[in-house]
């Protein structure tokens, strides 16, 4: 279990603007271990799909990304264009929030089952047919024969998320990466899909990275989970504690601004003001126009890593004290 | 007391025609909504929840006489506007606005916000220019807003600030009504609450009416007095909000709220998975149309379509199995 698929190491992503340079990411750093299921969440804008896409090596061309990304004894950061390929055909997947922008509109759904596991996997034309057959079964949709004729707008939105989960998984990989995936899908049907990334996990003891920002789906799928705001990773726990014991006014806020729908005694609190522009923030804590628990302090000086115990992580001044690992990154 | 009906709707159906194949003839209708009765009572927040698809679009906009019923009865307080031409609804537009998911889908991109917010007053009122931007200038206040926004350009605004336009767009002429279209469904979940605080107390203040549109039963909890559960264009279960959470009837009611992730790790959940996809509205099942994914379906639910009944006080269930 504790056996690392994936370490992210110091990662730095910036965008060249016209207005000058944006800051997307800023030092992150983390690791996703064998069959676990790392959550990253936070606000739209806080760099979650940045940080995956690095990972994917599917950054826009006008990103600069910097630090260590290592998989499998290698640096993806340091691959060219044509390892970085072999590696996502057959070791890292990802699926998206809409898969209408990865799917290929004039192709039938079998044409882009069968494609990879003839490219990638080898197999005649034949065999190819029957395994996307047997993918298409396997991530449960009924009669996968029709199916394979029909092209994409043919299919509902969670047909068409289960055809791209199909086909992720088609090279088993190592490491999924799942960005929004049920975000645009209604609740009875996001639960089928959870549920379905949850047991093909389970099944074949890959690593997923699922990204969102509903932390009622956190906590029914994390093991671990990061916060990330304004590009940096704030916080950092195994799923239990950070419900039951946050650390970062921000990871409360967003604790505290989601609508409990079994209490109706609950008050809602909003998080005041808005995310930063990336890079708007010099000074500081990039939180501290929102925290309600900002010192002098926090409008001067960024926090660094602090640790409370083992494996929890928060990015704030207000854990100096029980700090556990002084030897802790500085962060300018 | 009784409470004062606002809205009646009786019978109330919007049917679209679906054209196919290279001749475009007409060869089925979207049956979007299919035969809604409901009361909406003055100042009450009626939540209205259901899938995409549901109709519960359609259902705002035919309320509110944006379109008009293909069938059935539609009254505004006790008139009966659903046949109304145009210049006999004048003077109930004022009285009905809308607030939609994203208010800047249609404004004028290059429009500053102050004079796109006098426009409904041109329309509607004969105050003057200087009286429409004291108008105005009060209605940023009250959304929340700064009197230098009055200058600025939609892009300038972020999502919320977009919201609370859209709120005050709407409150320019002193409505009584207002239907809100997933208001707060494309904002951050940490704003959310500031946009939902504030509807909440423009209500208090001017007495206002909401038929509050989503499908995110949390912030239904939180908002409204009465829930409404829609599937494919029909009423499926209406309730007090306290008495919908507690005691869900219809099974997809049940499904719905047991499809919720809630935010408690490790918990174990008994959770009602629906079978399959939404049927298409241009094609929806015969009897009830929630039979072909409903866990409790007997034969007759594939035949006759279960009455609207009324099983407690303000507790109304379609379903043969309850
Ligand atoms: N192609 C791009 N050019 C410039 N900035 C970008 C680009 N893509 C993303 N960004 C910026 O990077 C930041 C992080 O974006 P993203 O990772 O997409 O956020 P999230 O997925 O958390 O919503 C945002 O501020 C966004 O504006
Ligand atoms: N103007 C229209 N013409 C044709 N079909 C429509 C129109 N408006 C809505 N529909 C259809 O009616 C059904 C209900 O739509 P809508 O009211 O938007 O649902 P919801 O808001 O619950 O998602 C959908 O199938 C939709 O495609
Ligand atoms: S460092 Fe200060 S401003 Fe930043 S989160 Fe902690 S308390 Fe708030
Ligand atoms: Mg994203
Ligand atoms: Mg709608």
């Amino acid at each position: 279990m504790k056996d690392p698929v994936l370490t992210v190491e110091g990662l730095e992503v910036r965008f060249q603007g016209a207005a000058g340079e944006i800051p997307a990411v800023q030092g992150a750093s983390f690791s996703v271990h064998r069959g676990e299921v790392l959550c990253i969440v936070g606000e739209s804008g806080c760099g979650k799909s940045i940080t995956s896409l690095s990972v994917m090596g599917l950054l826009p061309g006008s990103a600069e990304a910097e630090g260590h990304i290592r998989f499998d004894g290698r640096d993806l950061l340091r691959l060219n264009r044509e390892e970085i390929r072999q590696i996502r055909g057959n070791d890292i997947s990802m699926i998206f929030q809409e898969p209408m922008t990865s799917l290929n509109p004039v192709f039938t759904v079998g044409f882009q089952l069968m494609e990879p596991l003839v490219v990638h996997r080898n197999l005649s034309k034949k065999q190819a047919f029957e395994e996307a057959v047997r993918l298409l079964e396997r991530v449960g949709i009924p009669d996968p024969g029709r199916r394979m004729e029909q092209y994409p707008h043919e299919l509902s939105g969670g047909m068409r998320q289960r055809v791209m989960i199909a086909i992720a998984l088609s090279c088993e990989p190592k490491l999924l990466i799942a960005d929004e995936p049920t975000t645009a899908l209604d609740v009875t049907i996001q639960a089928q899909i959870l549920e379905l990334i949850l047991k093909l996990k389970e099944d074949t003891g890959m690593s997923v990275i699922l990204i969102t920002h509903d932390m009622g789906v956190v906590a029914e799928t994390a093991d671990r989970v990061l916060v990330m705001y304004a590009g940096k990773v704030v916080e950092e726990a195994d799923v239990r504690t950070l419900f039951e014991d946050p650390k970062h006014p921000y990871t409360k806020g967003l604790l505290r601004s989601m609508p409990n729908v079994d209490d109706d005694t609950y008050t809602l609190e909003a998080i005041p003001g808005t995310l930063p522009k990336p890079g708007e923030i010099q000074q500081g804590c990039p939180f501290h126009p929102r925290c309600p628990e900002a010192m002098d302090r926090c409008r001067e000086e960024n926090p660094r890593v602090f640790t409370h115990r083992p494996g929890h992580m928060s990015r704030c001044w207000l854990a100096e004290e029980e700090d556990q690992d002084h030897a802790g990154e500085s962060v300018g | 007391m009784p409470e004062k009906v606002l809205v009646k709707l009786e019978n109330v159906k919007k049917h679209y025609p679906v054209r196919r194949g290279w001749l475009q003839r007409t060869s089925a209708r979207v049956k979007a909504v299919d035969g809604v009765s409901l009361d909406l009572y003055d100042r009450e927040t009626l939540g209205v929840v259901g899938e995409s698809g549901c109709g519960k679009s359609t259902i705002g906009r035919t309320l509110i006489r944006l379109e008009k019923p293909t069938e059935g009865k539609l009254y505004f307080n006790g008139t009966d506007i659903s046949e109304l031409p145009a210049r006999a609804m004048k003077p109930f537009r004022s009285k009905m606005q809308m607030i939609f998911q994203d208010p800047f889908a249609s404004l004028n991109p290059r429009q500053r916000v102050g004079p796109a917010l006098e426009e409904p007053l041109t329309i509607h009122t004969s105050l003057s220019k200087g009286e429409k931007r004291e108008r105005v200038m009060g209605l940023l206040e009250e959304v929340g807003l700064r009197p230098d926004h009055y200058d600025r350009l939609p892009h300038e605004f972020s999502g919320g600030q977009r919201q609370r336009i859209g709120i005050a767009r709407a409150l320019a002429l002193n409505p009584s009504l207002i239907v809100c279209d997933e208001p707060v469904s494309a904002l951050d979940v940490s704003v959310q609450a500031q946009v939902l605080k504030l509807l909440r107390s423009l209500q208090e203040k001017h007495g206002l009416t909401y038929f509050f549109i989503s499908h995110d039963l949390g912030v239904v909890r939180h908002l409204c007095d009465r829930v409404l559960i829609m599937y494919l264009g029909q009423t499926m279960e209406l309730a007090p909000v306290r008495e919908l959470y507690k005691n869900p009837v219809h099974p997809y009611t049940e499904a719905l709220l047991s499809a919720i992730p809630r935010p408690v790790p490790g918990r174990k959940r008994e959770r009602i998975l629906l079978r399959g996809d939404l049927p298409s509205p241009a094609d929806p099942p015969k009897g009830c149309p929630f039979h072909t994914r409903c866990p409790e379906a007997m034969e007759i639910c594939k035949e006759t379509r279960p009455e609207w009944k009324e099983i407690g006080p303000g507790h109304r269930v379609a379903c043969h199995a309850r």
